[in-house]
């Protein structure tokens, strides 16, 4: 078997308790964004590009979806000879059957699968961003400082640092110094990305002691990192400045599908680092005679009659005549019948929006329609 | 279907249609956005049950080999059974021409594979069947050979066989003509037959000095078998010129026939994916009556037009009554009407370009206007 150098291991097992109903049967990762794809794809296509040919998605909260989407990992190229995609969810031993404690312990759990692997460096990554990046840099920066681990870490506005985990580096080596998790005065403005890159040696000693420590909440952020920092270890921020987008919330959610529909997107879509998807097989949409179709992006399978304008719509959505669709996102096999308005929501799979009704959310509370529900008029 | 086996028959004659297959066979013509017109039959085929397929190979065959690969996007990339390539037959100084010579050299392939039936199908039809259908059809006729037409919707001129039939649907006459006239039942290039009919018709024909399966294999001696013909009832359009590729395409503007074709969930098109993003419209993007493929991005005005995977239109650009292939680019305030264009054609800011209405002006791969 050839050796693996960098092993991704991808946190899937999140509920996204705060994006209620699109998580009411599905877990985040497998929420549907920007018009095609599911918050999973990034992460996985990040590896596909980035050269990473192993990788372990750790799930847990209701995997089926999450499970049958992945599938071998065709999609992103990851059904390898001898590797490629792994689903890790928790399993029963001999003596007990544990859920996952806490993103640490999650590894914890699978970490003979680990050591099976026999990498270098272990890529650690979560499963609810929306971002391009080339981890092949990240594992350079690694290795060049000779490090024991890597943050990746992003410079969020001061106003918003106190919300999150805020890395204090030297400025000079990007050595990282102090970590404070949710600090009310930050000293920096660096936030983690959750973006790990550990040495495979000191990860497996360092996760073992955290493993039956009963004292700890078997969390990346609040325990494995300090404890290294304390034990005086080689920690390095490597700083990303691209786009990066926490999509944990129904308005964050929306803007960063909103984001997409600007004259300039804010990552290259049609560039060469592809977002690999599970496509489904669907002909191109059809943009009716009468409908007008402006700032927005539509997916295939679609059919569109009425108008369209600042939203995003996923595969086999049906507008009808009529409709007004705007500032919002429209899952797949939704049906927004004629003359309905639709405005700043996001509206599920296979709901169906009655002729005629109104589903009218504001900028500052985005509606959410669940999956499957009909609106009436 | 499991005791079918289908064969998808590339080596057709594409005189009629030059322009459009200077580098790749009639059936991997662009089709409908994101199509190559093989998909059609072999979906078809999958969506049937039919698990073992052979795709006998044109002599262009680089495009369709592309295409299809291993056969994954068709679900044909089985340990068992799946996609096999069924590669011309060699030259050997036997200046036939036809698909007999083909089929004849490959009927190890049919006749080593277990099933009892076999499908034949072309690629050049655009149509989506259930040969389920025509299976049980005929079981009900008892027929040793079954095979499908459609009925002629308007007059044309183009070479076809014309299917006469009895009342029970048993096949009276066939006979190739040059013209067609409405209520015409025209052969679809589809049989199915028991696997040993089908390999002595194709042995004692070739052996005999044949060329052509239809003519010399089929209508020749179709006095000696039990032909039944089954009626396809549903939308249909066979690719052989120009004229009919350009309306065929706008044909799918017709949400009836595209809902048809292309979104019957039990018998899905497939195609090769490419993971394109979703269609990008811009603030000046006007769209009417169209289908747009993913990985597009649209400024300008589009109507009454098929635009392929990963074109850009251009602001204040017009696209009328178009058919745009993958990755072409019309520049800012260009103007085409009634083109055909082929990948990756630049027409250059401020441009204007018109075909005629029923003769669209071709523009050929990879030119920059």
């Amino acid at each position: 078997m050839r050796k693996t150098e960098c092993l991704a291991m991808i946190l899937a097992g999140g509920q996204g308790s705060r994006l209620k109903a699109l998580t009411k049967t599905v877990a985040k990762p497998a929420v549907p964004f920007g018009g095609k794809y599911r918050i999973i794809d990034f992460p996985l296509s990040n590896c596909a590009n980035s050269g990473i040919e192993k990788v372990g998605v750790l799930t847990q909260y209701r995997p089926l979806e999450l499970h049958n989407y992945l599938g071998s990992g065709s999609a992103w190229d990851l059904d390898r000879t001898g590797g490629g995609l792994f689903i890790l969810p928790p399993y029963a031993r001999e003596k007990s059957a544990d859920w996952y404690r806490g993103t640490a312990d999650a590894i914890y759990q699978n970490i003979n699968f680990v050591k099976l692997t026999d990498p270098e460096y272990v890529l650690i990554l979560s499963g609810d961003h929306i971002y391009t990046m080339d981890y092949s840099w990240m594992l350079e920066s690694h290795k060049r400082n000779k490090a024991d681990a890597t943050i990746g870490v992003f410079e969020v506005p001061w106003d918003e640092a106190p919300r999150f985990g805020i890395m204090n580096t030297d400025k000079e080596t990007g050595k990282i110094v102090e970590f404070e998790e949710k600090p009310a005065n930050p000293k920096s403005n660096l936030a983690s990305m959750g973006i790990y890159i550990f040495s495979a040696d000191i990860f497996i000693k360092y996760l073992e002691e955290d493993g039956v420590n009963e004292n700890s909440s078997h969390d990346f952020g609040k325990d494995i990192i300090p404890k290294m920092l304390n034990d005086g270890l080689g920690l390095y921020s490597y700083a990303f400045d691209g786009y990066w987008k926490d999509v944990g919330t129904i308005e964050s959610l929306w803007q960063a599908n909103m984001d997409l529909l600007q004259d300039q997107p804010p990552f290259e879509l049609n560039g060469d680092w592809k977002i690999y998807s599970s496509n489904p097989s669907m002909p191109p949409h059809y943009v009716g005679e009468n409908a007008s179709v402006k700032e927005s992006m539509v997916s295939e399978g679609s059919k569109i009659l009425g108008e369209v304008s600042k939203s995003v719509i996923f595969p086999g959505v049906r507008i009808g005549k009529g409709a007004k669709v705007t500032n919002s996102v429209i899952f797949p096999f939704t049906t927004i019948e004629d003359n309905a308005v639709v405005d700043h929501s996001i509206i599920a799979q296979d709901v169906t929006v009655k002729a005629g009704a109104k589903v009218q959310g504001k900028e500052e509370e985005i509606l959410v329609i669940a999956e499957g529900e009909t609106v009436n008029a | 279907m499991k005791q079918v086996m289908g064969i998808v028959n590339l080596q057709e004659s594409n005189a009629t249609i030059r322009d459009l297959t200077a580098t790749r066979a009639v059936e991997s013509l662009p089709f409908a956005g994101r199509y190559r017109l093989l998909d059609f039959a072999l979906s078809s085929l999958v969506n049937s049950g039919i698990n073992s397929v052979g795709v006998m190979l044109p002599d262009f065959s680089r495009s369709v080999l592309d295409h299809i690969r291993s056969g994954k996007d068709w679900d044909l990339a089985r340990r068992r059974d799946g996609l096999t390539w069924l590669p011309a037959a060699l030259p050997d100084g036997d200046s036939r021409k036809g698909d007999l010579k083909d089929l004849y050299a490959n009927l190890d392939f049919v006749e080593l594979n277990d099933r009892k039936y076999v499908v034949l199908t072309t690629g050049s039809f655009v149509y989506n069947i259930d040969f389920n259908d025509v299976f049980k059809f005929m079981e009900d006729t008892e027929a040793d050979i079954t095979m499908v037409y459609h009925v002629a919707k308007r007059d044309r001129n183009a070479k076809n066989v014309v299917v006469q039939t009895s009342t029970n649907g048993i096949v009276t006459d066939l006979a190739e003509t040059s013209t067609v006239k409405v209520g015409d039942k025209l052969a679809m290039s589809i049989y199915i037959m028991p696997v040993p009919t089908f390999a002595y018709i194709v042995r004692s024909t070739y052996e005999r000095g044949g060329q052509d399966f239809t003519i010399d294999g089929i209508i020749r001696h179709a006095s000696e078998h039990k032909i039944s013909a089954y009626e396809h009832k549903g939308y249909i359009a066979h690719i052989n010129s120009t004229a009919e590729y350009y309306k065929a395409n706008r044909d799918m503007l017709n949400p009836e026939i595209w809902e048809q074709i292309f979104m019957d969930k039990a018998h899905p098109i497939f195609t090769k994916v490419k993971d394109e993003v979703p269609v990008q419209y811009k603030n000046t993007a006007n769209v009417k009556n169209s289908l747009v493929a993913n990985g597009c991005i649209i400024r300008g005005t589009v109507e009454n037009s098929i635009i392929f995977r990963g074109v850009t239109v251009g602001k204040d650009a017009v696209v009328k009554d178009c058919i745009l292939m993958q990755r072409c680019d019309v520049g800012e305030g260009a103007r085409v009407e009634n083109l055909i264009a082929d990948k990756n054609v630049i027409i250059s800011k401020n441009r204007w370009l018109k075909g005629a209405e029923n003769y669209p002006y071709i523009v050929a791969k990879n030119v920059r206007i």
